[in-house]
Protein backbone atom coordinates (compact mmCIF):
# COMPACT_ATOMS: atom_id res chain seq x y z
CA UNK A 1 0.00 0.00 0.00
CA UNK A 2 2.88 2.43 0.50
CA UNK A 3 4.46 1.29 -2.25
CA UNK A 4 1.85 2.16 -4.14
CA UNK A 5 0.92 5.98 -2.93
CA UNK A 6 4.33 6.16 -3.24
CA UNK A 7 4.04 5.43 -6.99
CA UNK A 8 0.54 7.64 -7.09
CA UNK A 9 2.57 10.95 -5.73
CA UNK A 10 1.42 13.84 -7.38
CA UNK A 11 3.77 14.77 -10.52
CA UNK A 12 3.78 18.56 -10.73
CA UNK A 13 5.38 18.84 -14.31
CA UNK A 14 3.10 15.96 -15.46
CA UNK A 15 -0.47 18.22 -14.23
CA UNK A 16 0.80 21.14 -15.94
CA UNK A 17 1.72 19.18 -18.82
CA UNK A 18 -2.25 17.77 -18.55
CA UNK A 19 -3.60 21.22 -18.62
CA UNK A 20 -1.39 22.57 -21.35
CA UNK A 21 -3.02 20.21 -23.48
CA UNK A 22 -6.24 20.29 -22.64
CA UNK A 23 -6.23 23.98 -23.35
CA UNK A 24 -4.26 23.53 -26.92
CA UNK A 25 -7.18 21.30 -27.78
CA UNK A 26 -9.78 23.34 -27.23
CA UNK A 27 -8.47 26.91 -27.92
CA UNK A 28 -8.85 26.31 -31.67
CA UNK A 29 -12.19 25.32 -31.28
CA UNK A 30 -13.15 27.89 -28.88
CA UNK A 31 -11.81 30.74 -31.24
CA UNK A 32 -14.53 30.40 -34.02
CA UNK A 33 -17.25 31.72 -31.62
CA UNK A 34 -14.90 34.58 -30.41
CA UNK A 35 -14.47 35.87 -33.93
CA UNK A 36 -17.91 35.00 -34.88
CA UNK A 37 -18.98 37.95 -32.75
CA UNK A 38 -16.86 40.15 -33.60
CA UNK A 39 -17.33 43.09 -35.25
CA UNK A 40 -15.30 42.60 -38.39
CA UNK A 41 -15.37 41.41 -41.75
CA UNK A 42 -11.13 40.49 -41.16
CA UNK A 43 -10.59 37.48 -38.99
CA UNK A 44 -7.85 38.88 -37.12
CA UNK A 45 -6.86 40.90 -33.78
CA UNK A 46 -7.28 43.03 -32.40
CA UNK A 47 -10.71 42.50 -31.92
CA UNK A 48 -13.20 44.93 -32.84
CA UNK A 49 -15.99 44.58 -30.39
CA UNK A 50 -19.34 42.79 -30.51
CA UNK A 51 -21.88 42.23 -32.77
CA UNK A 52 -24.48 40.07 -33.62
CA UNK A 53 -24.88 40.76 -37.44
CA UNK A 54 -23.36 37.81 -38.73
CA UNK A 55 -26.35 35.76 -37.28
CA UNK A 56 -28.61 37.93 -38.83
CA UNK A 57 -27.32 37.28 -42.01
CA UNK A 58 -27.11 33.57 -41.52
CA UNK A 59 -30.60 33.54 -40.75
CA UNK A 60 -31.60 35.43 -43.80
CA UNK A 61 -29.45 33.17 -46.27
CA UNK A 62 -31.89 30.27 -47.77
CA UNK A 63 -28.84 28.26 -48.90
CA UNK A 64 -27.91 27.91 -45.83
CA UNK A 65 -30.83 26.29 -44.48
CA UNK A 66 -31.27 24.01 -47.37
CA UNK A 67 -27.91 22.63 -46.26
CA UNK A 68 -28.82 22.26 -43.13
CA UNK A 69 -32.21 20.49 -43.39
CA UNK A 70 -30.57 17.87 -45.97
CA UNK A 71 -28.12 17.60 -43.47
CA UNK A 72 -30.52 16.68 -40.81
CA UNK A 73 -32.77 14.33 -43.36
CA UNK A 74 -29.41 12.50 -44.43
CA UNK A 75 -28.78 12.58 -40.63
CA UNK A 76 -31.78 10.89 -39.23
CA UNK A 77 -31.87 8.11 -42.17
CA UNK A 78 -27.96 7.66 -41.42
CA UNK A 79 -28.22 7.29 -37.27
CA UNK A 80 -31.80 5.20 -37.83
CA UNK A 81 -30.66 2.24 -40.36
CA UNK A 82 -27.07 2.22 -39.10
CA UNK A 83 -27.90 1.57 -35.48
CA UNK A 84 -31.05 -1.35 -36.25
CA UNK A 85 -28.06 -3.02 -38.55
CA UNK A 86 -25.72 -2.51 -35.82
CA UNK A 87 -28.08 -4.23 -33.21
CA UNK A 88 -28.84 -6.86 -35.58
CA UNK A 89 -24.88 -7.07 -36.43
CA UNK A 90 -24.01 -7.16 -32.52
CA UNK A 91 -26.72 -9.73 -31.78
CA UNK A 92 -25.68 -11.85 -34.29
CA UNK A 93 -21.76 -12.08 -33.26
CA UNK A 94 -22.78 -12.12 -29.65
CA UNK A 95 -25.23 -14.71 -29.46
CA UNK A 96 -24.24 -17.48 -32.29
CA UNK A 97 -21.38 -19.68 -32.42
CA UNK A 98 -20.43 -18.02 -36.03
CA UNK A 99 -17.29 -19.29 -37.84
CA UNK A 100 -15.06 -15.95 -39.21
CA UNK A 101 -16.37 -14.21 -35.91
CA UNK A 102 -12.70 -11.96 -35.72
CA UNK A 103 -12.82 -11.42 -40.01
CA UNK A 104 -16.19 -10.23 -39.83
CA UNK A 105 -15.86 -8.45 -36.97
CA UNK A 106 -12.61 -6.48 -38.61
CA UNK A 107 -14.29 -6.46 -41.93
CA UNK A 108 -16.99 -4.20 -40.71
CA UNK A 109 -14.55 -1.78 -38.79
CA UNK A 110 -12.60 -1.68 -41.65
CA UNK A 111 -14.05 1.83 -42.79
CA UNK A 112 -12.37 3.28 -39.21
CA UNK A 113 -8.89 3.38 -40.33
CA UNK A 114 -8.58 3.12 -44.34
CA UNK A 115 -8.68 6.85 -45.64
CA UNK A 116 -12.06 7.83 -46.56
CA UNK A 117 -11.37 9.37 -49.85
CA UNK A 118 -10.94 5.74 -51.29
CA UNK A 119 -14.24 4.99 -50.27
CA UNK A 120 -15.67 7.46 -51.53
CA UNK A 121 -14.02 7.34 -55.04
CA UNK A 122 -14.98 3.95 -55.03
CA UNK A 123 -18.49 4.51 -53.88
CA UNK A 124 -18.45 6.95 -56.88
CA UNK A 125 -17.31 4.52 -59.44
CA UNK A 126 -19.75 2.11 -58.72
CA UNK A 127 -22.70 4.52 -58.88
CA UNK A 128 -21.74 6.59 -62.11
CA UNK A 129 -21.04 2.89 -63.72
CA UNK A 130 -24.65 1.58 -62.71
CA UNK A 131 -25.83 4.58 -63.72
CA UNK A 132 -27.34 6.52 -60.55
CA UNK A 133 -27.76 9.83 -60.74
CA UNK A 134 -25.84 11.53 -57.37
CA UNK A 135 -28.50 12.52 -54.92
CA UNK A 136 -28.91 12.97 -50.57
CA UNK A 137 -29.73 8.54 -51.33
CA UNK A 138 -26.07 8.55 -52.69
CA UNK A 139 -24.71 10.22 -49.78
CA UNK A 140 -26.75 8.70 -47.37
CA UNK A 141 -25.62 5.57 -48.34
CA UNK A 142 -21.31 6.71 -48.22
CA UNK A 143 -22.67 7.44 -44.76
CA UNK A 144 -23.72 4.28 -43.55
CA UNK A 145 -20.71 2.87 -44.55
CA UNK A 146 -18.18 5.61 -42.39
CA UNK A 147 -21.15 5.26 -39.38
CA UNK A 148 -21.61 1.55 -39.04
CA UNK A 149 -18.46 0.50 -37.30
CA UNK A 150 -19.07 3.63 -34.80
CA UNK A 151 -22.69 2.11 -34.64
CA UNK A 152 -21.11 -1.91 -33.86
CA UNK A 153 -18.08 -0.47 -31.95
CA UNK A 154 -20.86 1.55 -29.78
CA UNK A 155 -23.50 -1.36 -29.40
CA UNK A 156 -21.23 -4.57 -29.33
CA UNK A 157 -19.73 -3.46 -25.52
CA UNK A 158 -23.87 -3.67 -24.96
CA UNK A 159 -24.02 -7.18 -25.81
CA UNK A 160 -21.16 -8.45 -24.30
CA UNK A 161 -22.12 -7.07 -21.25
CA UNK A 162 -24.58 -8.72 -20.20
CA UNK A 163 -25.64 -12.41 -18.76
CA UNK A 164 -27.14 -14.57 -21.48
CA UNK A 165 -28.76 -16.38 -19.14
CA UNK A 166 -31.51 -13.76 -19.00
CA UNK A 167 -32.36 -14.27 -22.20
CA UNK A 168 -32.66 -17.99 -21.83
CA UNK A 169 -34.70 -17.13 -18.29
CA UNK A 170 -36.97 -15.65 -20.68
CA UNK A 171 -37.58 -18.28 -22.62
CA UNK A 172 -37.63 -20.60 -20.17
CA UNK A 173 -40.94 -18.23 -18.73
CA UNK A 174 -42.71 -19.12 -21.87
CA UNK A 175 -41.51 -15.87 -24.16
CA UNK A 176 -40.99 -16.24 -27.60
CA UNK A 177 -37.68 -15.20 -29.28
CA UNK A 178 -39.52 -12.04 -30.63
CA UNK A 179 -41.37 -10.35 -27.16
CA UNK A 180 -37.67 -11.40 -25.78
CA UNK A 181 -36.17 -9.06 -27.67
CA UNK A 182 -37.89 -6.37 -27.23
CA UNK A 183 -38.84 -6.93 -23.01
CA UNK A 184 -35.16 -8.20 -22.02
CA UNK A 185 -32.83 -7.55 -24.52
CA UNK A 186 -33.51 -4.20 -25.62
CA UNK A 187 -34.07 -2.30 -22.36
CA UNK A 188 -30.67 -3.82 -21.27
CA UNK A 189 -28.95 -2.29 -24.68
CA UNK A 190 -31.07 0.70 -24.78
CA UNK A 191 -28.29 2.97 -23.69
CA UNK A 192 -25.62 1.67 -25.96
CA UNK A 193 -29.16 2.44 -28.76
CA UNK A 194 -29.62 5.90 -27.36
CA UNK A 195 -25.63 6.71 -27.55
CA UNK A 196 -25.39 4.95 -31.07
CA UNK A 197 -28.40 6.89 -32.57
CA UNK A 198 -26.66 10.19 -31.30
CA UNK A 199 -23.29 9.48 -32.20
CA UNK A 200 -24.08 8.11 -35.91
CA UNK A 201 -26.16 11.34 -36.26
CA UNK A 202 -23.37 13.53 -35.84
CA UNK A 203 -20.85 11.80 -37.61
CA UNK A 204 -23.42 11.91 -40.55
CA UNK A 205 -23.93 15.76 -39.97
CA UNK A 206 -20.37 16.54 -39.64
CA UNK A 207 -19.16 13.84 -42.36
CA UNK A 208 -17.41 15.70 -45.37
CA UNK A 209 -15.42 13.73 -47.51
CA UNK A 210 -17.83 11.05 -48.70
CA UNK A 211 -20.22 13.60 -49.37
CA UNK A 212 -17.72 15.57 -51.17
CA UNK A 213 -17.81 13.16 -53.84
CA UNK A 214 -21.32 11.87 -53.20
CA UNK A 215 -23.26 14.91 -53.20
CA UNK A 216 -25.14 15.79 -56.39
CA UNK A 217 -27.17 19.38 -56.56
CA UNK A 218 -28.56 19.29 -53.23
CA UNK A 219 -25.40 20.30 -50.91
CA UNK A 220 -25.33 18.78 -47.11
CA UNK A 221 -24.35 21.35 -44.64
CA UNK A 222 -20.35 20.68 -44.59
CA UNK A 223 -19.91 20.99 -48.11
CA UNK A 224 -22.22 24.19 -48.19
CA UNK A 225 -19.65 25.62 -45.52
CA UNK A 226 -16.57 23.96 -48.14
CA UNK A 227 -17.64 26.06 -50.84
CA UNK A 228 -18.30 29.25 -49.08
CA UNK A 229 -14.48 29.12 -47.90
CA UNK A 230 -13.54 30.46 -51.18
CA UNK A 231 -14.91 34.05 -50.82
CA UNK A 232 -12.98 35.72 -47.99
CA UNK A 233 -16.14 38.10 -47.34
CA UNK A 234 -18.14 35.16 -46.34
CA UNK A 235 -15.50 34.43 -43.41
CA UNK A 236 -17.52 35.64 -40.74
CA UNK A 237 -20.86 33.99 -41.43
CA UNK A 238 -19.34 30.96 -41.55
CA UNK A 239 -17.66 31.60 -38.70
CA UNK A 240 -21.08 32.21 -37.20
CA UNK A 241 -22.40 28.95 -38.72
CA UNK A 242 -19.64 27.14 -37.88
CA UNK A 243 -20.32 28.53 -34.05
CA UNK A 244 -23.77 27.16 -34.26
CA UNK A 245 -22.61 23.58 -35.39
CA UNK A 246 -20.26 23.40 -32.46
CA UNK A 247 -22.73 25.04 -29.74
CA UNK A 248 -25.28 22.20 -30.66
CA UNK A 249 -22.93 19.37 -31.49
CA UNK A 250 -20.89 19.46 -28.53
CA UNK A 251 -23.56 18.36 -25.80
CA UNK A 252 -25.16 15.74 -28.32
CA UNK A 253 -21.34 14.08 -28.30
CA UNK A 254 -21.05 14.61 -24.59
CA UNK A 255 -24.19 13.02 -23.65
CA UNK A 256 -24.03 10.14 -26.35
CA UNK A 257 -20.61 9.29 -24.53
CA UNK A 258 -21.38 9.68 -21.16
CA UNK A 259 -24.61 7.24 -21.50
CA UNK A 260 -22.69 4.64 -23.71
CA UNK A 261 -20.04 4.53 -21.45
CA UNK A 262 -22.03 4.83 -18.11
CA UNK A 263 -23.84 1.57 -18.20
CA UNK A 264 -20.99 -0.32 -19.65
CA UNK A 265 -18.67 0.55 -17.09
CA UNK A 266 -21.36 -0.28 -14.69
CA UNK A 267 -21.95 -3.98 -16.34
CA UNK A 268 -18.00 -4.57 -16.06
CA UNK A 269 -17.78 -3.78 -12.81
CA UNK A 270 -20.89 -5.98 -11.93
CA UNK A 271 -19.30 -9.23 -13.54
CA UNK A 272 -16.14 -8.18 -12.44
CA UNK A 273 -17.57 -8.04 -8.06
CA UNK A 274 -19.78 -11.50 -8.92
CA UNK B 1 -30.04 -3.59 -11.76
CA UNK B 2 -28.06 -5.71 -13.88
CA UNK B 3 -26.84 -7.39 -10.37
CA UNK B 4 -30.48 -7.63 -9.40
CA UNK B 5 -31.56 -9.52 -12.17
CA UNK B 6 -28.34 -11.55 -12.35
CA UNK B 7 -28.70 -12.71 -9.06
CA UNK B 8 -32.46 -13.72 -10.22
CA UNK B 9 -31.13 -16.01 -12.82
CA UNK B 10 -28.70 -17.38 -10.23
CA UNK B 11 -30.94 -18.76 -7.99
CA UNK B 12 -33.04 -19.85 -10.66
CA UNK B 13 -33.32 -23.80 -11.62
CA UNK B 14 -30.84 -25.08 -14.20
CA UNK B 15 -31.61 -24.07 -17.63
CA UNK B 16 -32.38 -27.02 -20.16
CA UNK B 17 -30.13 -27.51 -22.95
CA UNK B 18 -31.02 -25.58 -26.14
CA UNK B 19 -31.89 -27.83 -27.71
CA UNK B 20 -34.69 -28.77 -25.31
CA UNK B 21 -36.21 -25.08 -24.95
CA UNK B 22 -39.79 -25.40 -25.80
CA UNK B 23 -40.27 -24.77 -29.40
CA UNK B 24 -43.52 -23.95 -31.77
CA UNK B 25 -43.15 -26.72 -34.51
CA UNK B 26 -43.46 -24.32 -38.02
CA UNK B 27 -42.18 -26.72 -41.03
CA UNK B 28 -38.45 -27.83 -42.07
CA UNK B 29 -37.05 -24.42 -42.51
CA UNK B 30 -37.74 -23.34 -39.23
CA UNK B 31 -36.71 -26.49 -38.11
CA UNK B 32 -33.81 -26.11 -39.61
CA UNK B 33 -32.89 -22.61 -38.30
CA UNK B 34 -33.62 -23.57 -35.31
CA UNK B 35 -31.26 -26.35 -34.96
CA UNK B 36 -28.11 -24.60 -37.09
CA UNK B 37 -26.68 -21.84 -35.03
CA UNK B 38 -24.57 -20.01 -37.82
CA UNK B 39 -27.29 -20.37 -40.43
CA UNK B 40 -29.11 -18.14 -37.67
CA UNK B 41 -26.52 -16.14 -36.81
CA UNK B 42 -25.26 -14.94 -40.68
CA UNK B 43 -29.22 -14.42 -41.42
CA UNK B 44 -29.37 -11.85 -38.63
CA UNK B 45 -26.41 -10.47 -40.07
CA UNK B 46 -27.28 -10.26 -43.72
CA UNK B 47 -28.76 -6.81 -44.12
CA UNK B 48 -25.40 -5.69 -42.52
CA UNK B 49 -23.40 -7.77 -44.81
CA UNK B 50 -25.45 -6.53 -47.71
CA UNK B 51 -24.61 -2.95 -47.25
CA UNK B 52 -21.01 -3.31 -46.76
CA UNK B 53 -20.61 -5.58 -49.45
CA UNK B 54 -22.43 -3.25 -51.62
CA UNK B 55 -20.57 -0.08 -49.93
CA UNK B 56 -17.11 -1.41 -49.99
CA UNK B 57 -16.67 -5.11 -51.58
CA UNK B 58 -18.27 -3.98 -54.87
CA UNK B 59 -17.55 -0.55 -55.27
CA UNK B 60 -13.29 -1.61 -54.23
CA UNK B 61 -13.42 -4.19 -57.38
CA UNK B 62 -14.99 -2.00 -59.51
CA UNK B 63 -12.14 0.37 -58.25
CA UNK B 64 -9.63 -2.30 -59.24
CA UNK B 65 -10.66 -2.89 -63.07
CA UNK B 66 -11.42 0.62 -63.53
CA UNK B 67 -7.33 1.05 -62.10
CA UNK B 68 -6.00 -1.11 -65.20
CA UNK B 69 -8.42 1.03 -68.18
CA UNK B 70 -7.37 4.00 -69.63
CA UNK B 71 -8.99 7.29 -70.47
CA UNK B 72 -9.94 7.62 -73.91
CA UNK B 73 -11.57 10.78 -74.39
CA UNK B 74 -14.75 11.14 -72.47
CA UNK B 75 -14.90 7.74 -72.84
CA UNK B 76 -13.08 4.92 -71.21
CA UNK B 77 -11.05 2.47 -73.09
CA UNK B 78 -11.90 -1.53 -71.26
CA UNK B 79 -8.85 -2.79 -72.78
CA UNK B 80 -6.63 -4.21 -69.40
CA UNK B 81 -3.71 -2.69 -69.50
CA UNK B 82 -0.98 -1.66 -66.99
CA UNK B 83 -0.57 2.11 -68.58
CA UNK B 84 -1.57 3.80 -65.35
CA UNK B 85 1.24 1.86 -62.79
CA UNK B 86 3.81 2.43 -65.93
CA UNK B 87 2.95 5.93 -65.64
CA UNK B 88 2.69 6.39 -62.03
CA UNK B 89 6.28 4.22 -61.47
CA UNK B 90 8.16 6.33 -63.75
CA UNK B 91 6.93 9.97 -63.80
CA UNK B 92 8.48 11.52 -60.90
CA UNK B 93 6.07 13.57 -59.95
CA UNK B 94 3.59 10.29 -58.77
CA UNK B 95 6.70 8.97 -56.53
CA UNK B 96 7.40 12.70 -55.05
CA UNK B 97 3.74 13.12 -53.96
CA UNK B 98 3.16 9.60 -52.75
CA UNK B 99 6.71 10.11 -50.28
CA UNK B 100 5.62 13.22 -49.45
CA UNK B 101 2.33 12.02 -48.26
CA UNK B 102 3.99 9.38 -46.99
CA UNK B 103 6.66 10.87 -45.17
CA UNK B 104 3.95 13.89 -43.49
CA UNK B 105 1.90 11.28 -42.17
CA UNK B 106 4.68 9.63 -40.86
CA UNK B 107 5.79 12.96 -38.41
CA UNK B 108 2.44 13.47 -37.77
CA UNK B 109 2.00 9.90 -36.63
CA UNK B 110 5.08 10.64 -34.56
CA UNK B 111 4.47 14.16 -32.83
CA UNK B 112 1.26 12.76 -32.10
CA UNK B 113 1.88 9.64 -30.26
CA UNK B 114 4.68 11.26 -27.90
CA UNK B 115 2.61 14.37 -27.46
CA UNK B 116 0.01 12.25 -26.45
CA UNK B 117 1.63 9.64 -24.16
CA UNK B 118 2.46 11.78 -21.38
CA UNK B 119 -1.12 12.65 -21.34
CA UNK B 120 -2.44 9.15 -21.43
CA UNK B 121 0.11 8.29 -18.48
CA UNK B 122 -1.05 11.24 -16.54
CA UNK B 123 -5.15 9.86 -16.70
CA UNK B 124 -4.27 6.02 -16.35
CA UNK B 125 -1.95 6.67 -13.44
CA UNK B 126 -2.38 9.79 -11.57
CA UNK B 127 -6.00 10.80 -11.93
CA UNK B 128 -7.71 8.82 -9.43
CA UNK B 129 -11.29 10.41 -9.18
CA UNK B 130 -13.39 10.91 -12.66
CA UNK B 131 -11.55 8.94 -14.92
CA UNK B 132 -14.12 9.08 -16.95
CA UNK B 133 -14.52 13.08 -17.27
CA UNK B 134 -10.70 13.06 -18.18
CA UNK B 135 -11.47 10.73 -21.40
CA UNK B 136 -14.47 12.07 -22.31
CA UNK B 137 -12.82 15.86 -22.00
CA UNK B 138 -9.68 14.70 -24.21
CA UNK B 139 -11.81 13.27 -26.73
CA UNK B 140 -15.00 15.07 -27.02
CA UNK B 141 -13.52 17.39 -29.83
CA UNK B 142 -12.41 14.33 -31.99
CA UNK B 143 -16.53 14.18 -32.55
CA UNK B 144 -16.68 17.33 -33.81
CA UNK B 145 -16.89 18.28 -37.11
CA UNK B 146 -13.71 17.29 -38.63
CA UNK B 147 -13.60 20.51 -41.39
CA UNK B 148 -14.47 22.87 -38.91
CA UNK B 149 -11.56 22.28 -36.76
CA UNK B 150 -9.14 21.94 -39.78
CA UNK B 151 -10.76 25.28 -40.46
CA UNK B 152 -10.01 26.84 -37.35
CA UNK B 153 -6.33 25.89 -38.15
CA UNK B 154 -6.77 28.13 -40.98
CA UNK B 155 -7.75 30.96 -39.17
CA UNK B 156 -5.07 30.83 -36.33
CA UNK B 157 -1.95 30.08 -39.36
CA UNK B 158 -3.60 32.38 -42.15
CA UNK B 159 -1.49 35.30 -43.13
CA UNK B 160 -3.80 37.89 -41.34
CA UNK B 161 -4.71 35.30 -38.76
CA UNK B 162 -4.77 35.00 -35.32
CA UNK B 163 -1.29 34.23 -34.59
CA UNK B 164 0.37 37.00 -37.23
CA UNK B 165 -1.98 39.78 -36.20
CA UNK B 166 -1.18 38.97 -32.87
CA UNK B 167 2.21 39.21 -33.12
CA UNK B 168 2.20 42.25 -35.12
CA UNK B 169 -0.20 44.17 -32.60
CA UNK B 170 2.08 43.14 -30.03
CA UNK B 171 5.07 44.83 -31.93
CA UNK B 172 6.87 41.81 -32.00
CA UNK B 173 7.40 41.42 -36.11
CA UNK B 174 6.67 43.88 -38.65
CA UNK B 175 5.91 41.55 -41.70
CA UNK B 176 2.96 38.54 -41.32
CA UNK B 177 5.40 35.45 -41.09
CA UNK B 178 4.36 33.30 -44.38
CA UNK B 179 5.82 30.42 -43.63
CA UNK B 180 2.92 29.45 -40.99
CA UNK B 181 0.35 29.08 -43.46
CA UNK B 182 0.85 26.49 -46.41
CA UNK B 183 3.65 24.70 -45.80
CA UNK B 184 3.95 21.23 -44.77
CA UNK B 185 4.49 22.31 -40.98
CA UNK B 186 0.90 23.74 -40.89
CA UNK B 187 -0.41 20.13 -42.37
CA UNK B 188 1.90 18.19 -39.85
CA UNK B 189 0.64 20.81 -36.71
CA UNK B 190 -3.25 20.25 -37.78
CA UNK B 191 -3.02 16.32 -38.68
CA UNK B 192 -1.40 15.97 -34.67
CA UNK B 193 -3.80 18.22 -33.09
CA UNK B 194 -6.86 16.47 -34.89
CA UNK B 195 -5.69 12.78 -34.60
CA UNK B 196 -5.08 13.48 -30.80
CA UNK B 197 -7.86 11.35 -29.85
CA UNK B 198 -7.13 8.49 -32.07
CA UNK B 199 -3.89 8.56 -30.19
CA UNK B 200 -4.93 9.01 -26.51
CA UNK B 201 -7.84 5.78 -26.32
CA UNK B 202 -5.24 2.97 -27.34
CA UNK B 203 -2.22 4.23 -24.89
CA UNK B 204 -4.58 4.65 -22.03
CA UNK B 205 -5.95 1.62 -22.49
CA UNK B 206 -2.46 -0.10 -22.88
CA UNK B 207 -1.50 1.44 -19.65
CA UNK B 208 -4.61 1.33 -17.48
CA UNK B 209 -3.99 -2.46 -18.08
CA UNK B 210 -0.41 -2.39 -16.57
CA UNK B 211 -0.27 -4.42 -13.29
CA UNK B 212 1.09 -1.85 -10.37
CA UNK B 213 2.35 -4.68 -8.46
CA UNK B 214 5.13 -5.04 -11.23
CA UNK B 215 6.01 -1.27 -10.87
CA UNK B 216 6.40 -1.53 -7.32
CA UNK B 217 8.26 -4.71 -7.94
CA UNK B 218 10.55 -2.79 -9.63
CA UNK B 219 11.30 0.15 -7.30
CA UNK B 220 11.65 -2.62 -4.58
CA UNK B 221 14.45 -3.90 -6.98
CA UNK B 222 15.91 -0.75 -6.76
CA UNK B 223 14.58 1.10 -9.84
CA UNK B 224 14.62 4.73 -10.11
CA UNK B 225 11.77 6.59 -11.91
CA UNK B 226 13.56 6.71 -14.91
CA UNK B 227 15.01 3.43 -14.86
CA UNK B 228 11.44 1.96 -14.13
CA UNK B 229 9.43 3.92 -16.39
CA UNK B 230 11.92 2.84 -19.56
CA UNK B 231 12.04 -1.14 -17.99
CA UNK B 232 8.44 -1.49 -17.31
CA UNK B 233 5.81 0.88 -18.75
CA UNK B 234 7.13 1.71 -21.56
CA UNK B 235 7.61 -2.07 -23.27
CA UNK B 236 4.58 -2.97 -21.16
CA UNK B 237 2.56 0.12 -23.36
CA UNK B 238 4.11 -0.64 -26.50
CA UNK B 239 0.90 -2.50 -27.91
CA UNK B 240 -0.81 1.11 -27.04
CA UNK B 241 1.70 2.83 -28.62
CA UNK B 242 1.69 0.74 -31.78
CA UNK B 243 -2.05 0.64 -31.97
CA UNK B 244 -2.14 4.39 -31.91
CA UNK B 245 0.67 4.60 -34.62
CA UNK B 246 -1.51 2.58 -37.14
CA UNK B 247 -4.94 3.97 -36.01
CA UNK B 248 -3.27 8.10 -37.09
CA UNK B 249 -0.85 7.25 -39.89
CA UNK B 250 -3.40 5.13 -42.00
CA UNK B 251 -5.90 7.47 -41.93
CA UNK B 252 -3.91 10.65 -42.53
CA UNK B 253 -1.71 9.58 -45.40
CA UNK B 254 -4.93 10.03 -47.56
CA UNK B 255 -6.67 13.08 -46.37
CA UNK B 256 -7.91 15.48 -48.20
CA UNK B 257 -9.38 18.86 -46.27
CA UNK B 258 -6.35 19.16 -44.23
CA UNK B 259 -3.63 19.84 -47.17
CA UNK B 260 -6.42 21.45 -49.05
CA UNK B 261 -7.24 24.04 -46.97
CA UNK B 262 -3.06 24.23 -45.01
CA UNK B 263 -0.95 22.87 -47.44
CA UNK B 264 -0.84 25.41 -50.75
CA UNK B 265 1.19 23.61 -52.95
CA UNK B 266 4.22 22.41 -50.87
CA UNK B 267 1.95 20.45 -48.55
CA UNK B 268 -0.06 19.11 -51.30
CA UNK B 269 -0.96 15.27 -50.42
CA UNK B 270 -1.77 12.14 -52.82
CA UNK B 271 -5.67 12.57 -51.48
CA UNK B 272 -5.57 16.23 -52.88
CA UNK B 273 -3.96 14.30 -56.28
CA UNK B 274 -6.99 11.46 -56.47
CA UNK B 275 -9.48 14.00 -55.91
CA UNK B 276 -8.36 16.34 -59.10
CA UNK B 277 -7.89 13.07 -61.22
CA UNK B 278 -11.38 12.38 -60.38
CA UNK B 279 -12.32 16.20 -60.55
CA UNK B 280 -10.84 18.51 -62.78
CA UNK B 281 -8.66 16.61 -64.95
CA UNK B 282 -11.42 14.05 -65.31
CA UNK B 283 -8.88 11.00 -65.65
CA UNK B 284 -10.56 8.66 -63.58
CA UNK B 285 -8.70 5.16 -64.45
CA UNK B 286 -5.49 7.33 -62.96
CA UNK B 287 -7.69 8.35 -60.06
CA UNK B 288 -7.97 4.69 -59.25
CA UNK B 289 -4.49 3.90 -59.83
CA UNK B 290 -3.51 6.51 -57.48
CA UNK B 291 -5.94 5.25 -54.78
CA UNK B 292 -4.59 1.16 -55.09
CA UNK B 293 -1.39 2.10 -55.36
CA UNK B 294 -2.13 4.42 -52.25
CA UNK B 295 -3.96 1.12 -50.63
CA UNK B 296 -0.58 -1.09 -51.39
CA UNK B 297 2.18 1.29 -49.64
CA UNK B 298 -0.28 1.84 -46.92
CA UNK B 299 -0.36 -2.61 -46.08
CA UNK B 300 3.36 -2.59 -47.07
CA UNK B 301 4.69 0.13 -44.05
CA UNK B 302 1.68 -1.63 -41.97
CA UNK B 303 3.25 -4.99 -42.57
CA UNK B 304 6.82 -3.88 -42.08
CA UNK B 305 6.57 -1.91 -39.23
CA UNK B 306 4.14 -5.09 -37.39
CA UNK B 307 7.01 -6.95 -38.41
CA UNK B 308 9.63 -5.08 -37.56
CA UNK B 309 7.67 -4.21 -33.69
CA UNK B 310 7.35 -8.39 -33.59
CA UNK B 311 10.50 -8.98 -33.57
CA UNK B 312 12.05 -6.04 -31.05
CA UNK B 313 9.26 -7.42 -28.65
CA UNK B 314 11.06 -10.78 -29.14
CA UNK B 315 13.82 -9.81 -28.75
CA UNK B 316 13.08 -8.01 -25.19
CA UNK B 317 11.41 -11.65 -24.29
Amino acid sequence: MKATSHLQRPNRSLQVYAAVFLVVLYLPVLLIPLFAFNDSIYVRFPLRGFTTQWFVELWNRQPAWNAFWNSIRVGLTVAVISTVLGIVAAKAITRYRMPGRTALVTFIMMPLVIPGIIFGVALLVLLSRMGVPLSLYTVTLGHLIVCLPFAVATLLPRFEGFDRSMEEASADLGENGWWTFWRVTFPMVFPGVVASLLLTFTISFDEFIMAFFLTGTDPTLPIYIWSQLRFPQQFPSILALASLVLFFSIPLIFIAIWVGRLGVSQSSEGTAES
Amino acid sequence: MPEALDRMTRFSPTHPPPGEMPRIKTGRIATLLHRNETLRGYLLMSPTLAIMTIGIIIPFIILLVLSFWTRQGFEFDTTLTLTNYRRVASEPIFGALLARSLWISGVATITTVALCYPMAYFVAFHVRRNKMMWLILITLPFWTSYLLRVFAWKVILGYEGVINSALISLGWIEAPLEFLLYSREAVIITLAHAWAAFAILPLYVSLEKIDKSLLEAATDLGDGPVARFFRVTLPLSMPGVIAACFLIFIPTTGDYITPALLGGPDGMMIGNFIQVQFGPVNNWPMGATLSIVLMLWICAIALVFLFVTRKAQERIA
